[in-house]
């Protein structure tokens, strides 16, 4: 039997800020993992990877990260993607700074 | 210091220029990122986890003041307000935007500094020894030569894709501060029989293999050092393997060809290109060596130095711990510690670097360095001075007295920013630190060289390290392993492993039993880490380390 598929999400950097962004439900890009379109079937997860591959302008290195369910949407099942979705730990940088002036679509 | 010329400055702007169009470019659409990537690297752009990240070289770890404020005002504009100096005397940048570097390479310009050859598979970044021209045991200040390397790898047009990065250092002093023998190729200057030339050594470097540097030739003369270097590196871009990134340094090149199959090369390569170099990189080296004079010392009264240092623990503390010999009886060489206890390795913010900058120009003779151990040194002040450097150092957060210590720690930037990682390291470090001041044991513990790598890549030259730390993922989870016994002095040491590696929060308790388990075992107060553990060999520490395991090893539960 095959294994059960992981869910995923399609993360990449945003080309000018070089911030971490993930793939939206209608195709926008958004800056927060809660907010991105949780994939569950292979074939899903490599067309939307496609779509993501083709918006160089926007995204760059897109690629699928594993998730699991959350209580407020996905969340990262491996420490790099927290760290990804959160910015470092020794500082306050990054997301985790995030003030209400930068709007959470990119 | 070096001052540019014009065709430096020229060189530089247009480059600059150039990259301005290719980011153009790349936001249009025009290029792809696949097109991008080389051309960013080229001029020290990464793209980092959160963001991307300028890596500005500081040629052979020398900044003069108004360089140094350029940098916190990069700092200020262009990031969040701080700097991160690294092993290899460059300073990191990790928030600025795409569009905004190009401006921030003009500013660079605009102090002659660049970030050119700071990445890609180019001669990175010359460095040396950071107390160039003020250590007392100097034959010869090593910073003419590298920046006379400088200006022949840079756009060098046959080495702008060699098999992979290659990186040169050079040092002056016996007692070897810059890690020559961890480099694709070492440079040591050397006398023989009152001549002085350079001792080459080649094929060093840590990464996931870490070897030490093998002499390739003892003595070679002064003039034909660009030559030599030249077939070395024209040997490697031949020779040098391109199937396998892993195996394509020069020191995997030099273990499967074996030294004498390479000098062999060299020695052929070498004469033809001798030939090619007329004298004019003589004449050219005289020049730049007239550039680099030796300050006028002062001589003054050092008594307000012995009034200070009898009075004061405080200053006394930092004199012994971060003060070097100097050349000139009546100067210091003074380390200032980007390191206090808690705060990230090698970072410092904008006001710590215009503090810095001022006290170089007013007491300093207008002279910085970044060390490879990240700290920023004052390689010239007088014993008078020293008093108020340190109560201005201590205003700033820039007094501790630890260098050398066990949180004078180097560490790489590891998972909190690189893209590499398979760990954290900061943090790791910020916890030892942080452990060893409340444990006040810092000072009695001596002498101790602490590295820390976030991956097999080692840019925290853990391999070196007295204690070294690796931080992998273990089947999703960050696990550290440690390594004993490393040294990057003269000799050069990789580090030997112990064993199975920790948990994240489980090592900084093993750094605590070993040197606990040190404190026991040492036979005098004056017998370093490194000594005791040199005299006892891994047992004693392991059995401290693992105590259920190791049997009849004392053990310290932290
Ligand atoms: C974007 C961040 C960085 C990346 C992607 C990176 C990448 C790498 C890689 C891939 C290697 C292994 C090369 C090999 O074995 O062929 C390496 C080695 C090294 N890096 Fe970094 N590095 C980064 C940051 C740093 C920093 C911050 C420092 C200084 C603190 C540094 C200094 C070094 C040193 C000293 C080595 C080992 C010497 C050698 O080249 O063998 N790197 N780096
Ligand atoms: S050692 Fe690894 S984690 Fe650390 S900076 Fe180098 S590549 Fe990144």
């Amino acid at each position: 039997m095959a294994r059960p598929f992981t869910p995923k999400v399609v993360t990449a950097n945003e080309l000018i800020s070089g911030d971490v962004i993930y793939l939206a439900v209608d195709g926008s890009w958004v800056r927060e993992l809660c907010m991105a379109l949780v994939l569950s079937t292979q074939e899903d997860a490599d067309a939307r990877l496609f779509e993501a591959e083709t918006q160089p302008h926007i995204a760059v290195g897109a690629y699928l990260a594993d998730v699991k369910a959350g209580a407020t949407g996905p969340e990262p099942t491996h420490f790099r993607e927290a760290f990804r979705a959160k910015g470092p730990s020794n500082r306050v940088h990054g997301k985790q700074e995030r003030t209400e002036e930068v709007p959470a679509h990119v | 210091m070096y001052d540019y010329a014009d065709f430096d400055d020229h060189f530089v702007r247009t480059r600059t220029a150039q990259f301005r169009k290719q980011v153009e470019r790349r936001i249009s659409g025009a290029l792809t990122e696949d097109e991008f990537k080389p051309l960013r690297l080229m001029n020290g752009v990464y793209l980092q986890l959160h963001a991307y990240m300028l890596r500005v070289a500081i040629p052979y770890g020398s900044v003069n003041p108004d360089q140094m404020r350029q940098l916190a005002y990069l700092a200020d504009k262009f990031d969040k307000g701080y700097g991160h100096f690294t092993t290899r005397q460059n300073i990191q940048y990790n928030w600025p935007t795409l569009s905004d570097i190009p401006d921030m390479l003009d500013a660079l310009a605009d102090v002659q500094m660049h970030a050119i050859q700071t990445s890609g598979n180019t001669i990175r970044n010359v460095t040396a020894d950071h107390f160039a021209g003020a250590a007392a045991d100097e034959i010869e200040d090593p910073r003419p030569t590298a920046e006379l390397i400088r200006q022949w790898s840079t756009d060098h047009p046959e080495f702008q894709f060699l098999p992979r990065k290659f990186k040169l250092a050079v040092t002056g002093s016996p007692e070897d501060r810059a890690v020559t023998k961890a480099h694709d190729v070492g440079i040591r200057i050397v006398k023989r029989d009152g001549e002085v030339g350079y001792q080459i050594i080649v094929g060093g470097g840590l990464g996931r293999t870490p070897v030490v540097g093998q002499v390739l030739n003892e003595f070679l003369p002064r003039a034909d050092l660009l030559p030599y270097l030249e077939a070395i590196v024209a040997v490697y871009n031949v020779l040098g393997r391109r199937d396998n990134k892993y195996k394509a340094r020069i020191k995997i090149t030099t273990m499967e060809n074996g030294i004498e199959k390479i000098r062999e090369l060299v020695d052929a390569k070498f004469a033809q290109t001798r030939p090619l170099f007329s004298g004019v990189d003589q004449e050219h080296f005289a020049r730049i060596q007239a550039s680099f004079p030796q300050p006028e010392f002062k001589s003054a009264d050092t008594g307000a130095y012995d009034a200070a240092y009898a009075t004061d623990p405080g200053f006394r503390s930092f004199a012994d711990t971060n003060l070097d010999v100097h050349r000139d009886d009546q100067h210091a060489i003074v380390t200032i510690s980007i390191k206090a206890h808690g705060e990230t390795p090698g970072d410092a913010t904008s006001e710590q670097m215009r503090v810095m900058a001022d006290l170089a120009e007013s007491i300093g003779y207008s002279d910085l360095r970044i060390s490879h151990e990240q700290n920023v040194i004052l390689p010239h002040v007088h014993k008078s001075d020293l008093p108020k450097l340190y109560a201005t150092l201590r205003a700033h957060g820039l007094a501790t007295a630890n260098a050398g210590l066990i949180s004078d720690i180097i560490a790489c930037p590891g998972m909190d920013y690189c893209a590499l990682a398979t760990a954290r390291a900061i943090p790791v470090a910020q916890n030892i630190a942080t452990r060893f001041d409340e444990l006040k044991l810092e000072h009695d513990i001596g002498p101790i060289k602490l590295k820390i790598s976030g991956c097999i890549n080692a840019c925290g030259h853990h391999h070196l390290g007295h204690i070294g730390i690796l931080g992998l993922d273990r089947a999703g989870v960050e696990n550290y392993q440690i390594t004993l016994g490393g040294d990057g002095g003269a000799d050069t040491v990789i580090g030997k492993r112990t064993g199975p590696g920790f948990a994240y929060d489980q090592i900084v308790p093993a750094i605590e039993r070993i040197l606990l388990a040190y404190l026991d075992l040492r036979d005098t107060a004056e017998e370093t880490f490194l000594e005791a553990y040199r005299r006892l060999g891994d047992a004693p520490f392991k059995a401290a380390l693992y105590p259920e395991g190791a049997a009849g090893g004392k053990s310290h539960a932290a």
